[in-house]
């Protein structure tokens, strides 16, 4: 046992710290809001450009698309640098982490060289039209259409929960073509044109008060036949490598942390004391201490594997519900710490961080994911458990009940 | 990068499974548990055949002279084969004392027996009914002679020799006494977990020599504490393992309203929520094997965090595990109650978890994680 590099590993890591070095600011503590009153998006674009023009947007992907062939142990050491230093986040991901893959899988050289690139190099941003008011947690039940016509399909219906949708350029996009056959065999995968006419973004007001997802209209949206991805009648298969996909993407919560919670307890007062001597208190950093190590430390053992070139075992599984509630248990304690006044918004960052851990963190237990369809992922795929028996087995689409949605 | 034990540190596991599942470990503790003994002395012996017990003794003492990584790897096995022997006690707890703060005379004299096994140690601390404190030991020294009662002392029917912790002119000492000299009388006290046995020990004027400096006791059993934490974690994940395995086994093969019982989602989250706490408590256990091996200043906490997160897991998988098996769970037939049992000893033997909480926020306190 070791956490050494490998001297290539260490002579990479270098390579990348040089760069971030030259580039970006390393993170000192409460900067979290120095993008506050900018262009945003605009600023995110510039670092994309950036990162594309080193080789550091797409590191895996091949020299044609703009990334360098890194391995995936490289990836993760870039990625590790990067989170050091204090770059916008939370434009590209989506496009980048779910998108990519699948074009890079289906889509024909032409369109690779024609997408992949610009998608790399922040130039066009991508979102994915999965989830639909009818169709979350089971969204192979989604009902949004796409009839042949010629050389193109006509889509109509909705899609909802689309992160990015009011400033992206393109989309992946999973529809029925066949409402009679069963739900899982009668879907295809597209990818288009967001400003296609009948394309409609209506942004949804979340519990935050802020906007960061959408409800997508497609109103007799006119798709080439020439981008679909996969056969007819593929797209649930399709689909599958984009979620898996997104569960290495949505992994990690971001927000206060133990640290936040420990440094927090030794400064703020507790009836004339301070607050981290109170033994509930010092229990519950115990516990919080144990998750964020075992997370961190499960990670370690991911990239072990990596590191030797193996396939990681399952464990990076637990991330997500470890670190969402994580999240939201230390949101409310920083609240409850303030008693009354911890309702009152106020500029203090820290303060702040607390409370948008406690608003953010209920989204985070459902996107990409609710904790309780990981958990039934974790018991089928990891335990080997047997799948739930389903209602709709062996139904043609159209006759499977769906209550008053 | 490597969060992993190596190809050997792997074969030595896989050896060591074979072995106990080969002797029936699990039906051996059932037995001790329903006999009127504390452990199994025929296992005992061949553990110490195998060399298990001089593993970390090195080799101008007789032992094996490998490192605590190897160890772990053991530890872990013990652990998921419930075996009723007292390793912990006499490998991870005394020998690790006298390899540490003995006098090279002492070394001497001692490791290699350990190695043969015609020495089996343990230590004594608690006196009461609540946990022991360096203001709260009342068993004395004077001239080397001890006086005293303890309670709760593991693994004494086969221990030969005992740290006794106790108070002295100049705060608190580590002493080592043989068990068998007139001066002390043993008992075996029944306990909740009879596969592996609990003692009191009354000593009137016991000899006694001094292990580490007079006075620092205290100090020196907190280290050998937290050296042991990392051990005794990998016993914990290695029953939460088999308890997790024996639920999700259960769960597969029974049926109720016509399938099997696994595939209810009240369940399969209960086997998932029991495979997150094992998987964090895994992961913090390698990084404190990994402290533990490469002598980190970082062990106080790595071992707090790694022995934390094992006790809430095994406890979790052990009773969730009865849980999943309805009533028959409950039975004295099933095996169930023997990991539930157990996790509640490896939980309790060196210090509750909630004092183990509060020694890993008092390590982060000094050390400032932030």
């Amino acid at each position: 046992m070791d956490f050494k590099d490998t001297p290539e590993q260490a002579k990479f890591r270098k390579t990348c710290r040089d760069w971030l070095e030259k580039n970006a600011k390393l993170k000192t503590g409460f900067e979290k809001n120095e993008f506050a009153n900018i262009d945003f998006l605009q600023v995110a674009k510039e670092w994309q450009k950036k990162k594309y023009d080193a080789g550091w947007a797409m590191l895996h992907w091949p020299k044609e698309f703009g990334g360098i062939g890194a391995s995936a142990i490289e990836r993760i050491i870039w990625a590790e640098e990067e989170s050091k230093f204090n770059v916008p986040k939370g434009i590209f991901e989506i496009g980048l982490g779910m998108a990519g893959p699948v074009m890079m899988e289906y889509a024909t050289e032409e369109q690779k060289a024609r997408y992949l690139p610009a998608m790399a190099e922040g130039k066009e941003i991508w979102c994915q039209l999965f989830s639909e008011p009818s169709a979350g947690s089971d969204v192979a039940g989604l009902r949004s259409k796409a009839v042949k016509d010629g050389d193109n399909w006509i889509i109509n219906g909705q899609k909802v929960w689309t992160s990015g949708a009011h400033f992206s350029d393109y989309g992946i996009l999973v529809v029925r073509h066949d409402p009679n056959l069963e739900k899982h065999k009668g879907m295809t995968f597209f990818f288009l044109d967001m400003k296609s006419p009948g394309v409609e973004v209506k942004p949804i007001k979340q519990i935050t008060g802020g906007s960061s997802f959408n409800e997508v209209y497609f109103t007799d949206v006119v798709v080439p036949d020439s981008q679909r991805l996969g056969e007819v009648g593929d797209g649930w298969k399709v689909a599958i490598t984009t979620l898996m996909n997104e569960r290495l993407a949505v992994g990690d919560a971001n927000g206060a942390d133990v640290e936040d919670a420990f440094r927090w307890a030794k400064k703020q007062d507790d009836s004339g004391e301070p607050l981290i001597n109170n033994k509930s208190v010092r229990s519950s950093i115990a516990d919080w201490y144990c998750e964020a190590n075992g997370l961190k430390n499960t990670k370690l053992r991911t990239m072990s594997a990596l590191s030797r070139g193996e396939t990681p075992g399952p464990e990076a599984s637990i991330t997500k519900i470890v670190s969402a509630n994580k999240l939201q248990n230390i949101g409310a304690f920083g609240m409850d710490s303030l008693d009354m006044a911890g309702m009152l918004k106020t500029d203090d960052p820290e303060i702040q961080s607390f409370q948008n851990a406690w608003l953010g963190a209920p989204g985070l237990r459902i996107a990409g994911g609710t904790d309780e369809i990981l958990k039934n992922i974790i018991a089928e795929r990891v335990l080997g458990l047997p799948q739930d028996a389903r209602a709709d087995k062996g139904m043609p689409y159209k006759d499977i009940p769906s209550g008053n949605s | 990068m490597n969060l992993d034990f190596s190809e050997d540190q792997k074969f030595l596991q896989s050896e060591a499974k074979k072995f106990l599942e080969k002797e029936e470990s699990v039906k051996r503790s059932r037995k001790v548990l329903e006999g009127t003994g504390s452990f199994d002395n025929d296992l005992w012996q061949k553990i110490i055949e195998l060399g298990w017990t001089g593993i970390r003794i090195p080799e101008e003492y007789e032992g094996l002279g490998l490192g605590h990584l190897e160890l772990c790897v053991i530890a872990e096995e013990l652990g998921r084969h419930l075996a009723p022997v007292p390793f912990s006690s006499s490998v991870y707890l005394f020998t690790e004392a006298v390899i540490k703060y003995g006098s090279e005379e002492l070394k001497k004299e001692i490791l290699p027996k350990l190695v043969t096994g015609e020495v089996v140690g343990t230590i004594a601390v608690t006196e009461d009914f609540l946990a022991p404190t360096n203001n709260n030991i009342k068993t004395e020294v004077s001239n080397d002679l001890i006086s005293g009662t303890k309670i709760a002392v593991p693994d004494c029917e086969a221990a030969t020799h005992s740290i006794i912790v106790c108070k002295s002119s100049r705060g608190i000492d580590l002493r080592l006494v043989d068990l068998s000299c007139k001066e002390v009388s043993i008992n075996q006290v029944e306990n909740i977990d009879g596969s592996r046995g609990h003692y009191s020990l009354e000593m009137k004027q016991v000899p006694s020599a001094l292990i580490g400096d007079e006075g620092n006791g205290w100090i020196l059993y907190e280290s050998i504490i937290n050296q042991g934490a990392v051990l005794f974690s990998f016993e914990q994940i290695g029953g939460s393992q088999a308890a997790l395995d024996m639920a999700v086994n259960y769960a597969n093969e029974r049926y109720a309203f016509g399938k099997p019982i696994g595939s209810y989602q009240g369940i399969k989250h209960k086997l998932a929520d029991m495979y997150v706490a094992l998987t964090l408590a895994k992961s913090n256990s390698y990084y404190a094997a990994w402290a533990l091996s490469s002598e980190s200043s970082d062990l106080p906490v790595a071992a707090a965090t790694a022995r934390v997160s094992a006790t809430k897991a095994y406890e979790l998988c052990s009773k969730e595990n009865i849980q999943t098996h309805g009533g028959n769970g409950y039975t004295w037939e099933y095996d169930c109650h023997l990991f539930y049992k157990r996790s509640k000893l490896l939980s309790l033997n060196i210090g509750s978890l909630a004092n183990w909480k509060e020694k890993l926020v008092s390590n982060l306190e000094q050390s400032n994680i932030n």
